[in-house]
């Protein structure tokens, strides 16, 4: 089972959540948001796709054992994208994505409550049925919805009582996010975003955190002590980090931080929805909640609507 | 008491923690806070003396106490009083209820903000300077003692005779580094350039790597992360004053807590047994008595029953810097003319 712990610590003796392999149940942290996401499941931060000699090439073992993530409900919804990404999107499926992802099943673990700074809602990522059981608790008691024949066997042999159950999940949250239906070329280039080219640092934590983000870069190593030989790894990828859009020759494509949030923002909320009809961003609210700027995500959201609506009616 | 015949004994009076005004008949409560740290009725107590006995004004010392000065030589019983409850709220230990401070000697034990509030600190700096206070004080000793949560050292440790500086082994996993190379960049920029990049992945040199954990702190995946043991540097004899004024030096670095702490408390015998007798109000700074015993006498005394944690390395001969305005007091002749550049 892979799911959220508590882990080590970026402050002094302050506990990070996310997600590893467990043993025992008790470790697992059903409450709070994890910090990191699911995600590094399917697209490791690091993982080795293959070695090569000078005329030979070997793929990289990986991790067969079959694996149940217990996520939320727009976590699942992320999974969608991640799918979407590596194995609908072009001719070709992502080979790699696709070894890690067979192995892979979702629970559902249900919400009492929306997590801060999140806006599933709006993002209409609060519900799904796409998991093998459920698991809400109350008053002491695990209630599981259970959808997988071969699981409902172990659930049974468990001895619990059978009920009719749903598991719960938000209606409203805090914060609202609206989103624009058409954005206009001329936002490319507005002074909304210049904001964030004197507020980010570019860390990529934002990226980092994010389910949805799929983005991966190729390190070629060749061992030091023969030259000849090596690996090819591939490694997450951040579209705030330096050196995202540099290309052979020296230039950069993106320099201002602000050109870098435009990229971001637009490509969760709208340059993803023309390809898929669908966008991209689940509302979790982690990278607001990461972000060691108070950059807000979300709200940056609401601003470039609120642009798009005053630009659009001036014409 | 009738104030043309003030007969005060002074000696007695600085230790109560007193200061002896440049005013006759005045003078001044200093207020411990151990750690720099005082609770909001203790901080009222202070403006409550204050406006009572005192100026209405309080002075904020150097060692992150208070000071009240304007009081009336003969309300020092009183102020005394009601500085119980401050005496009581701070743990601060006391030999006589209502009788004030027992001791003015070792000074208040200094500390950053830590890790209840810093993001860079690496380890909680005001509780173990309450402990280390719990441990020698009172004491007539003049030993001043800080202690700071990382090397940017914002406790100006290095001017004291006692330095305690946090630091944390950083723990890399590589299989969650993406080699975006955040921490060499602010390795270099921001500390010591401890970092490099091999075959996309990070090397630390153990060596130059001075324990501060900014690549914990700008590593944007938790490839980097605090070890769980905290560790400390410790720099010792730094002082200012008349003769020598000079930065503290390196003593011990990796040192765990039960380490700093023995050989903290252990410095009081080696001063009992060599403070010079005939010292103006029997006080000397430890460093001058150092000078005069050397430094092996002093290292036998600090490091008496004190093992230290196998990780823990010790510096054996210490030498210090300083200017000595004893050999000399000159300025260098310049080559700039001053008073014709204003022409």
């Amino acid at each position: 089972m892979f799911t959220r712990l508590k882990s080590s610590t970026k402050s002094s003796n302050t506990d990070v959540i996310r997600y590893d392999y467990i043993s025992r149940i008790e470790d697992a942290e059903l409450e709070e948001r994890s910090d990191y996401s699911f995600k590094e499941i399917l697209i490791p931060l690091s993982e080795t796709m293959f070695y090569f000699t000078e005329d030979e090439i070997k793929e990289a073992d990986y991790d067969a054992r079959p694996v149940i993530v217990l996520m939320r409900s727009c976590d699942i919804h992320a999974v969608k994208r991640l799918d979407q990404m590596y194995t609908g999107n072009g001719p070709a499926n992502d080979w790699f994505y696709e070894r890690l992802r067979d192995r892979v099943k979702f629970a559902l673990i249900g919400c009492g409550k929306a997590c801060p700074n999140s806006f599933c809602v709006d993002m209409g990522s609060n519900k799904t049925d796409e998991y093998v059981f459920s698991i809400d608790m109350a008053d002491g008691k695990v209630y599981c919805d259970v959808r997988d024949d071969e699981l409902m066997a172990a659930f049974e042999s468990a001895g619990g009582t059978k009920e009719d159950v749903s598991p719960r999940y938000v209606t409203e949250a805090e914060f609202r996010v609206e989103r624009p239906e058409e954005v206009p070329v001329e936002l490319f280039k507005d002074p909304m975003w210049d904001e964030y080219t004197r507020r980010c640092v570019n860390c990529g934590r934002c990226n980092f955190v994010c389910p949805t983000c799929t983005c991966f870069t190729i390190q070629d190593i060749f061992y030091t002590d023969n030259g000849r030989v090596g690996e090819r790894r591939r490694v997450n990828a951040s579209c705030m980090v330096d050196g995202y859009t540099d290309v052979a020759g020296g230039l950069v494509m993106r320099k201002k931080n602000g050109e870098r949030m435009r990229f971001k923002v637009l490509h969760k909320v709208y340059d993803f929805r023309k390809r898929f009809g669908y966008d991209m961003c689940v509302g979790c609210g982690r990278c607001d909640t990461v972000c060691p700027e108070y950059i807000s995500f979300a709200n940056c959201i609401n601003k470039l609507n609120a642009r798009v609506k005053e630009v659009t009616e001036n014409v | 008491m009738n104030k043309t015949s003030l007969d005060t004994n002074l000696k007695k009076l600085k230790k109560n923690a007193f200061r002896v005004s440049k005013v006759r008949g005045e003078t001044a409560s200093r207020v411990r806070c151990p750690g720099g740290e005082i609770d909001v009725d203790s901080l009222q107590r202070v403006v409550d003396i204050a406006r009572k006995y005192g100026k209405g004004m309080v002075n904020i010392t150097n060692r992150q106490g208070f000071e009240i000065p304007g009081i009336d030589l003969a309300d020092v019983e009183e102020v005394n009083k009601a500085l119980q409850l401050i005496i009581e709220n701070r743990g601060v230990n006391q030999e006589e209820y209502n009788g004030g401070y027992p001791a003015s000697g070792t000074r208040n034990v200094v500390a950053c903000p830590g890790k209840q509030l810093c993001p860079f600190a690496n380890f909680d700096t005001k509780k173990f300077a309450q402990e280390i206070d719990k441990a020698i004080f009172p004491n007539d000793h003049h030993v001043k003692i800080a202690f700071t949560g990382c090397s940017n050292d914002c406790a100006h440790t290095r001017l004291n005779d006692f330095g305690i500086i946090g630091m944390s082994e950083p723990q890399y996993n590589k299989d969650r580094c993406v080699g975006c190379e955040q921490c060499v960049k602010y390795c270099k920029k921001r500390s010591v350039g401890a970092l490099k990049v091999v075959n996309g992945k990070i090397e630390r040199d153990a060596n130059k790597c001075v324990g501060c954990a900014l690549c914990v702190n700008y590593c944007p995946t938790r490839a980097w992360t605090r070890s769980k043991e905290e560790y400390f540097r410790v720099v010792l004899l730094g002082r200012t004053g008349k003769k020598n004024p000079r930065m503290a030096e390196d003593f011990m670095r990796w040192a765990d807590h039960d380490t700093v702490k023995k050989v903290i408390c252990n410095v009081y015998a080696y001063l009992d047994e060599y403070l010079d007798k005939a010292a103006v109000e029997s006080k000397e700074h430890i460093g001058y008595i150092v000078d005069r015993t050397g430094f092996e006498e002093f290292l036998k005394y600090i490091m008496k029953d004190v093992t230290p944690n196998p990780k823990c390395e010790i510096q054996g001969r210490i030498y210090w810097g300083g200017k000595r305005y004893d050999q000399g007091n000159e300025l260098r002749q310049s080559m700039f003319r001053f008073s014709e550049r204003e022409e």
